[in-house]
């Protein structure tokens, strides 16, 4: 069996949520493997994620090297081609480094390139099978990979519970020595951080979210007369941010933001797992779609198959006629 | 500055209920509508702008059939001053992997200073553009959501990461982006527009003509295979409502306030 390495990203120094799961992954891979940990960066935030890996990880690589500092993807790269021994199964989290740094990484390793894994069925001989979903979610499939010269695999963040998993007590093993030398024709320059925007969607007790199904900007109207009603906010998916309906602010997601109402009524958003990521704290959620195939329903608590456009506007009545009785 | 983008013609999912096909191997095809993969209308409009503002052409390119003609036009009909259609029955059953080696061996044929991908197709996994990149040793970003040209062969790009932040890069030409949704508002195609480029030629390119190994390629070449598609298991579900509308309204009212919702 190929040995399987878990790249792990960190953000000075604490390590990202992905650890134990690309752990739980690895571990349905080979349930008698003891995956090693590779972090890459320099100095003591380096020295720091390491040494929190050595909880769960057996062996933790550390690549240091100035240059690593900022991960860029194509010198981490770079790296890891010069490290890893051939036909290495290599896992990385399906967020925005994984997908800069994965699909190169496969081509320099000559190694089979799977991505945004949901599930990892096992092996049969040197073929493995995984589960992709396609279609935003509607569908799902079951791929085989032959990884005979080795993998590259990245697994969609919260997809891989994390196990149970008695201490490790890791070895940091040193393999700077062997990044060789790093340049890349891509040079970080700065982050420029998100603005709030005029209404904070995080601190809100009731969102009407909008997405694709509100058709039309002259239609943001209608849910912004209901969370007027309501004494909510108005948020949404990406599509409609996209589209230039709303503020980037407003937008709910992992390239958005992480929200925590108790009650989310999801309008015309079809449930991309990108939206479902920005959702925090179990809220209740009242979904409202056209298509009754629309993944939205398989996590929403109430769901109900009807044009939103005519829906919204009746709700908001009712609301009024509510609030009226109650005075 | 001379501008590839690879486009993809795909179902288009906001319109389509997808129904799987009796064997279960494959979605019915047969009923849905078929349209440009969405993110790659992006990488259109911004090769598009970028040309506009530095000239230079836009050629777009796609891996496929004849059906997918359709696409390229379309991409033409927004400005795109070629279309090149790489089709080849030894094609069919490629992996994202040899699609990437089908481009590269188009690269060859030809001189682009930058080649632009859209941010992920409805039926695959953003990999194309990355491996295309490290087939032909060119950077690449992925998410990118902002490009301003600078002197001396150089880009100025933003990609976006988490929370809506944007890591600000400067990159060597010639690059490989991938482009996100959102950095434009990419330009509306009329039936007029498409009726305009309607005979222009699109010229086929096959194994011979990219002077690629057939047995590089293709369903014997692909490593990764879908063996079959499956509803998603479902978890607990949505409680449906059913029911009159005025039904409906009454009790997810209720349900709101019941949640704490109302104040």
């Amino acid at each position: 069996m190929a040995r399987i390495f878990a790249y792990i990203t960190h953000r000075a120094g604490i390590i990202d949520d992905s650890a134990a799961e690309l752990l739980s992954a690895a571990n349905k891979i080979d349930p008698a493997a003891a995956p090693t940990a590779i972090v890459t960066g320099s100095g003591a935030e380096l020295d720091s994620a390491c040494a929190s890996l050595c909880a769960s990880y057996a062996e933790v690589w550390k690549l240091s090297d100035e240059s690593l500092a900022y991960p860029n993807a194509e010198l981490v790269r770079k790296a890891l081609v010069n490290v890893l021994p051939p036909g290495s199964i290599v896992l990385a989290a399906h967020e925005h480094f994984g997908i800069d740094l994965a699909p190169g990484l496969s081509i320099k390793l000559g190694a089979v390139f799977a991505s945004d894994l949901l599930e990892i069925e096992g092996m049969e001989g040197l073929l493995l099978k995984v589960v992709r979903q396609e279609f935003g979610g509607q569908v799902s499939a079951h791929v085989q990979c032959d990884i005979s010269s080795g993998a590259v695999l990245t697994i969609r963040p919260g997809a891989f519970k994390a196990l149970a998993i008695s201490p490790a007590n890791g070895q940091v093993v040193d393999r700077s020595a062997d990044v060789g030398t790093l340049t890349a024709g891509r040079r970080y320059l700065e982050t420029v951080v998100a603005e709030t925007g005029d209404i904070d969607i995080t601190k809100q007790n009731i969102l009407v979210s909008i997405g694709r199904g509100i058709q039309e900007k002259d239609n943001v109207g209608i849910a912004q007369d209901l969370a007027d009603a309501l004494g909510a906010a108005v948020s949404c998916s990406r599509p409609v941010v996209d589209a230039k309906w709303l503020e980037k602010s407003r937008q709910v997601g992992s390239s958005g933001k992480a929200v925590k109402p108790k009650v989310y009524l999801a309008c015309g958003i079809s449930g991309a797992f990108q939206h479902l990521a920005g959702l925090k704290g179990n809220p209740f959620i009242i979904a409202i779609n056209k298509n009754p195939k629309a993944p939205i329903f398989q996590v929403a608590s109430v769901g109900i198959v009807d044009d939103l456009l005519e829906l919204l506007p009746e709700l908001t009545n009712k609301i009024h006629e509510m609030r009226k009785v109650a005075a | 500055m001379e501008i590839l983008v690879c486009v993809k013609r795909v179902p288009d999912t906001s319109e389509n209920e997808i129904e799987f096909n009796p064997e279960g191997n494959d979605i019915e095809r047969d009923e849905l509508v078929y349209g440009v993969n969405e993110p790659d209308n992006y990488a259109v409009e911004e090769a598009l702008q970028i040309t506009a503002r530095v000239g230079g052409q836009v050629t777009v390119v796609t891996v496929g059939g004849e059906d997918d003609e359709e696409v390229l036009r379309r991409e033409m009909a927004m400005g795109a001053s070629h279309g090149v259609l790489l089709a080849d029955d030894a094609f069919s059953g490629s992996d994202a992997r040899s699609i990437a080696a089908i481009l590269q061996a188009f690269l060859r044929k030809g001189k682009y200073d930058l080649v632009l991908t859209g941010v992920q197709a409805e039926d695959g996994g953003a990999q194309v553009g990355g491996m295309l990149a490290a087939m032909l040793d060119y950077p690449f970003a992925s998410l990118v959501n902002s490009i301003e040209v600078l002197d001396g062969r150089k880009l100025r790009i933003s990609r976006e990461v988490e929370g809506g932040n944007r890591e600000v890069s400067e990159i060597d030409l010639p690059c490989v982006l991938s482009i996100q949704t959102g950095i434009n508002e990419p330009r509306y195609v009329g039936m007029r527009g498409i009726r305009a480029v309607a005979s222009v030629p699109v010229p086929t390119y096959g194994v011979t003509d990219l002077a690629l190994d057939p047995n590089t390629v293709g369903e014997t070449a692909a490593k990764v295979k879908r063996l079959d598609y499956f509803l998603p298991a479902l978890g607990n579900g949505a409680e449906m409502l059913h029911g009159s509308r005025e039904e409906i309204v009454a009790r997810v009212a209720d349900l709101i306030a019941a949640k704490g919702g109302l104040r």
